[in-house]
């Protein structure tokens, strides 16, 4: 079966959740006939890179449209594909763009559309495993119709280099219509740097209502300063104020995968916990040793965090010297 | 102004997902239901762009009958008037969804005037679909902008704010828009009491749309085997300390 695969460019090179999905798209199709989609100039740079990822031919969509990210664009440089390719499958990593390239494609085509899946096998019906709540729930569904569109949850496969030879390179312009060259991204402002981001921090130290108050975070904060860490709460600190959104963890907040992940009076709903399930190591610190995070921990210390994290960052200053 | 946000009925699903012996459901026996979080910042914003702008908000939703406790949930955070769209208990896939919603939508604008802007989640907690509002937005021929972290009107449209990594997208468009929106859009405020209680008096109109081919076909859910760990523990209280600081050496991190 022919798969097409819509790859999402970084500045110098592809993605690792596009090489995860072509990795997905690869096995599906079960064989080589596997496309993909790359907007915009340069693409074509991308031809031995993709080729060593499985890629037989990478379809180089240019068009000014995509100096800067333009959905429909994209969607529609999609559909263009679909209707000269007849692709059995497309597919897309489960990222935010990756979600609303596809959707938008499958509005288009008049298509259902599959979000991250973590599954799939070929048939008429395709049938996909995706993830519900944010991975904390898995639905078998069939996927009716033909080209079958589905995104690739991230992380549920390796991207798999296979020493293929450089892919040809077709480069096209897509038909678009004024319509679909309104939405796009017209400004980029920059975030100002502020320590170590939650989603690339080793160390997570983290809070939930267990802290009681917004000040309940300055021992969390020492300890992780004194770990070069990140701070992080529960969606029941922001929902309190307490803390800013952008540092909760959870499906609706940040997904992390630090090396250790310390979870401080965090009881582990399943809405924290599908971000957090990315760490490798979760230490949970609560005075209730039947919480539902202990299902999810590696370690627990049962007591108040109030006087168990104070200890902690004093016996860290006492093993320094400092 | 006038502003339609749409909203999901899901469950608080707590520290452990149970389901139904069919494994259709989620066992929601013991459980409270809420709106899909994205979608309370979309009723957050829908109201304070209607205080600020004046006009009319309404709040739509497609769900069982029990929906109409988060219609009225949203009409006691400041939604003037609420549309409730029964499934007759029943899930929809989101292409059955959005051509539901999208009629709705129709129906309502030639009786009362286009929405210049609708909210929706950018994806429901539950089912995580990823798509109905952009198929709305496709539908109706207007423009979409999804995920939104932040949102302000300008002029006869709204600048959009999308969080990506290093910083914000912005994007412009002209109303009428559809967004779908992002928590963290804004911090929603909690309901008083004589805002409940008059959202109780408040109308609800009713309509029961027939239920479409399923095209994306649910067949059963499955709780994905948990990490399968005991947790060690390290100790009670601060004496825990120093085998803590241990683990932390084992792991590299202090």
């Amino acid at each position: 079966m022919r798969a097409l695969v819509v790859i999402e460019r970084l500045a110098d090179g592809v993605d690792e959740l596009s090489l995860q999905a072509l990795a997905f798209g690869r096995g599906l199709a079960g064989g080589p006939d596997v496309h993909a989609l790359a907007v915009g100039e340069g693409g074509a740079d991308l031809a031995p890179l993709l080729g060593a990822h499985g890629v037989s031919e990478v379809h180089v969509a240019e068009h000014e449209a995509f100096v800067s990210y333009a959905p429909p664009a994209v969607a529609r440089a999609v559909v263009d594909l679909v209707e000269r390719l007849s692709p059995g499958l497309v597919l897309a990593a489960g990222s935010d763009r990756g979600n609303e390239v596809l959707a938008r494609a499958a509005a288009m085509v008049e298509l259902p559309f599959a979000a991250n899946c973590v599954d799939a096998t070929t048939g008429d019906p395709l049938r996909v495993t995706r993830q519900r709540w944010g991975g904390s729930l898995l639905e078998e569904a069939e996927l009716a119709g033909a080209p079958a569109l589905l995104t690739v949850a991230p992380h549920v496969v390796a991207a798999a280099p296979v020493d293929g030879a450089e892919a040809t390179v077709d480069t096209f312009t897509p038909t678009l219509s004024p319509d679909e060259l309104a939405v796009r991204v017209v400004e980029h402002v920059r975030a100002e740097a502020a320590g170590v981001s939650l989603s690339d921090a080793n160390v997570v130290v983290s809070g939930g209502r267990g802290t009681g108050s917004a000040e309940g975070f300055a021992v969390l904060e020492e300890l992780a300063e004194l770990l070069r860490g990140a701070v992080g709460c529960s969606r029941a600190v922001t929902m309190a104020g307490w803390r800013p959104h952008t540092d909760q963890v959870g499906q609706t907040g940040t997904k992390i995968a630090p090396d250790i992940y310390i979870a401080c009076g965090i009881s582990g709903a399943t809405q924290h916990m599908a971000g957090c399930k990315g760490a490798k190591k979760i230490l949970a610190i609560n005075v209730d040793p039947e919480a539902s995070i202990m299902a999810s921990a590696d370690y627990a210390v049962i007591g108040d965090l109030h006087e168990v994290v104070p200890a902690v960052s004093a016996e860290i200053r006492k093993a320094r010297g400092t | 102004m006038r502003v339609l946000v749409c909203v999901k009925r899901v469950p608080m699903t707590g520290g452990r997902i149970v389901l139904t012996e069919d494994a259709q459901e989620i066992d929601t026996a013991h459980l409270g239901f809420t709106i899909s979080p994205h979608e309370e910042c979309g009723i957050e914003e829908a109201a304070r762009l209607i205080e600020a702008h004046g006009g009319e908000s309404v709040v739509l939703t497609l769900g069982a009958a029990e929906a109409e406790e988060q219609l009225r949930d949203a009409m006691a955070l400041g939604i003037d008037r609420a549309l409730h769209l029964d499934s007759e208990g029943s899930e929809w896939d989101g292409q059955a969804t959005a051509e539901a919603i999208t009629n709705a939508i129709r129906a309502e604008e030639a009786a009362s005037g286009t929405f210049d802007l609708v909210f929706f989640g950018n994806e429901s907690a539950d089912a995580g679909g990823f798509q109905v509002g952009i198929r709305v937005a496709h539908a109706l021929g207007r423009p979409c902008v999804t995920g939104l972290k932040g949102i302000a009107v300008e002029g006869s449209g709204v600048r959009c704010e999308q969080e990506v990594p290093g910083g914000r997208d912005v994007y412009r468009i002209p109303f009428p828009a559809i967004v779908t929106v992002k928590e963290g859009l804004n911090l929603p405020h909690y309901p008083s009491v004589p805002a409940k209680l008059r959202a109780q008096r408040q109308p609800v109109d009713t309509a029961t749309p027939a239920r479409q081919e399923q095209r994306l076909r649910k067949l059963r859910l499955v709780v994905p085997e948990s990490r399968g760990k005991r947790a060690e523990v390290l100790g009670e209280g601060p004496a825990a300390a120093e085998r803590v600081v241990e683990v932390l050496r084992e792991i590299g991190v202090a």
